[in-house]
């Protein structure tokens, strides 16, 4: 197994800057406000795009002001997803929290579920046993394809290549096959625990594991070729919503939007978490900062993630017959099976169950690269059996506020394309 | 290379869990971002989160806690107030969560206290990504940021009565359509 490569050059932006100065606008950087000249104008026409448009990937509603088909200004109203979690979360105790963090991005659910676990295992001071960790490993990088799949997926649908969806479902019919063997469930799985994982890896998985590795790099080259040489395709993606990586940087984005602004930046690789300083994988990154760069890096991505895959899942089946979950009894459930004959792991379970074990005081943010970017965890913990205050860094929050710099002096149906490249997924975006 | 300690409105700095916290007085956080950003290189600003810290310390603590070294299995789980946690300044603490993107890559958090209906200054100048981030804070915890052009709720409806997160916040408190309570 070789290394990494690291990185040679200081300052992580590669390739020159796509245009001159920014192009964030003035004074409101998510605020496209329509040119002086314009406001009084007769032929400026403001619509509403969405709340429920369907190529508005969930419930995201734009204002546009149009001149023909030129965007002239445009103001993104959100919260019509918003459901409260932190607030929820603070209301119940720490393991129950699980449950809650995969419901925010609902696309990216296994990131969400491992970024709070490992917050609170980090505040814990806790250690997690091997195979949990490539097991957790393993599935991130799954959801990762899972999450990217439905990117390409829908936003190949929204600009007509229709046959791409089903496609793209299919292969994710298989991650959520796999998904389901393992966890139980589809999605939102609740499989990561506080200490490790939920239950231990079912036999068949491995051999169901591979099928779908060695099937995956076939089924990659199938987009490429129904995308990458299509005329309609690249006519629509190329060159169309400009973000340099300057513009990117201020506007807090991460992960594959990013990247394909020609910022060389992943965590996994540069502040890695996990197990993933022992795994080989490129990251990729392209300059050109246009809906083409940002579809690349992600089915780049999926390249990358199902290698991987393969890694992880070389280590778990050398792993079988190891703990799955960590044995420190005021924090983990004890095994269903002791319940039965010690008294001592009853009151345990009892305690746990419900009163909840406690966490020390102290506050932390812990993120790590979902397949949206930079997904962080805040915690206060004031030492109690619930948390004081949680936060979710949202990555899809920040890929919203690229929307007015990227659909400057756009089309409206170009407008289609830049906000399904963005990936803001709004469970994310709204919480 | 430059220091925290002649950060403009440096208060004081700690290290906890791995993570530095930089402390810095309300009315400077905009000249502290700008250092940040110009001398210590934190060019992204990942995430501005605010936390009321209402009544903290007041509710005791009861019971065991963990520890990294182990956990003492013969001590009994509750026996009342067991420790009271660390005091804080004032009531709402602002953290700003700064990203060095650079090898090696550096995190910061930045942080201040403010009183109830004390303002901020907006760091949207140093960060423009700062403008949802402030927004919702504004909305969530009722933090304004003095210098942010379009301060207005982000989440909630414009004519919300209050602001969601915070403690003295209650749960349910919300009127239900077609229910009994309305």
């Amino acid at each position: 197994m070789t290394a990494i490569a690291p990185r040679t050059h200081a300052w992580p932006v590669v390739g020159p800057s796509i245009y001159e100065g920014s192009r964030i606008p003035q004074p409101i950087p998510t605020v496209l406000q329509v040119p002086e000249e314009l406001r009084e104008s007769d032929d400026i026409m403001q619509i509403n795009f969405g709340p429920n448009h369907p190529s508005t990937h969930g419930v995201l509603r734009l204002i546009i002001d149009l001149n023909g088909e030129q965007v002239e200004g445009l103001e993104a109203v959100i919260g019509y997803l918003h459901t409260g979690f932190e607030k929820s979360m603070e209301q119940k105790t720490w393991w129950k929290g699980v449950t809650f963090s995969p419901r925010i991005d609902y696309v990216g659910y296994q990131s969400n579920e491992l970024v709070y676990v490992l917050a609170v295992e980090k505040l814990l001071g806790m250690d997690v046993p091997e195979k949990a960790v490539w097991m957790r490993m393993l599935l991130s990088e799954l959801n990762r394809i899972h999450s990217h799949l439905v990117f390409l997926g829908t936003s190949a649908l929204e600009l007509g290549a229709i046959s791409m969806f089903w496609y793209c479902f299919r292969e994710r019919d298989m991650i959520l096959d796999l998904s389901e063997m393992v966890t139980g469930q589809r999605m939102h799985t609740r499989y990561f625990q506080i200490g490790g994982l939920a239950e231990d890896i079912p036999e068949g998985f491995y051999d169901e594991c591979r099928k779908f590795v060695e099937w995956m790099p076939q089924a990659l080259s199938d987009y490429l070729d129904l995308l990458d040489r299509n005329e309609i395709w690249l006519e629509r993606t190329k060159g169309v919503g400009l973000l340099s990586a300057d513009d990117a940087i201020a506007l807090s984005q991460s992960g594959p939007n990013l990247r394909a602004s020609g910022v060389d930046w992943d965590l996994r690789r540069d502040m890695p978490y996990l197990a993933y300083d022992q795994v080989d994988f490129q990251v990729p990154v392209y300059a050109e900062g246009d809906v083409y760069a940002r579809y690349r890096v992600r089915v780049d991505e999926m390249r990358e993630s199902t290698r991987i895959v393969d890694q992880c899942l070389r280590r778990l089946e050398r792993m079988r017959g190891r703990p799955w979950i960590s044995d420190d009894r005021k924090v983990v459930l004890p095994p269903r099976e002791e319940l039965h004959t010690s008294m001592e792991s009853l009151i345990h379970h009892f305690k746990l169950v419900t009163e909840g074990f406690r966490v020390p005081e102290g506050e932390i943010y812990l993120c790590i690269e979902s397949p949206r970017g930079e997904q962080g965890c805040y915690i206060v913990s004031q030492g109690g059996s619930k948390p004081w205050r949680i936060h979710f860094r949202a990555p899809s929050f920040a890929a919203l506020e690229a929307t007015p710099t990227c659909a400057r002096g756009s089309l409206v149906a170009d407008l289609i394309a830049i906000v399904g490249s963005l990936d803001a997924v709004m469970g994310d975006v709204d919480r | 290379m430059s220091e925290w300690r002649n950060a403009p409105g440096y208060v004081s700095e700690s290290d906890a869990f791995g993570e530095l916290t930089v402390t810095v007085e309300p009315g400077l956080v905009h000249d502290a971002a700008q250092y940040a950003r110009d001398e210590m290189g934190f060019n992204l600003l990942s995430d501005i989160v605010a936390t009321d810290y209402l009544n903290w310390g007041t509710v005791g603590v009861s019971g065991y806690i963990g520890t990294g070294s182990g956990r003492d299995i013969n001590f009994p789980m509750t026996q009342g107030l067991q420790s009271l946690p660390q005091l804080k300044p004032k009531r709402f603490s602002v953290s700003y969560h700064l990203l060095a993107l650079r090898q090696p890559p550096a995190r910061v958090r930045l942080q201040t206290w403010v009183d109830d209906g004390e303002a901020v200054p907006s760091v949207i100048r140093v960060w423009p990504g700062a403008d949802f981030y402030e927004r919702e804070q504004f909305d969530m915890m009722g933090i304004r940021f003095d210098g942010h052009p379009y301060l207005k709720r982000l989440l909630m409806e414009d004519d919300w009565d209050g602001h969601p997160l915070r403690k003295d916040y209650p749960i349910g408190g919300e009127p239900v359509r077609f229910s009994e309570a309305e």
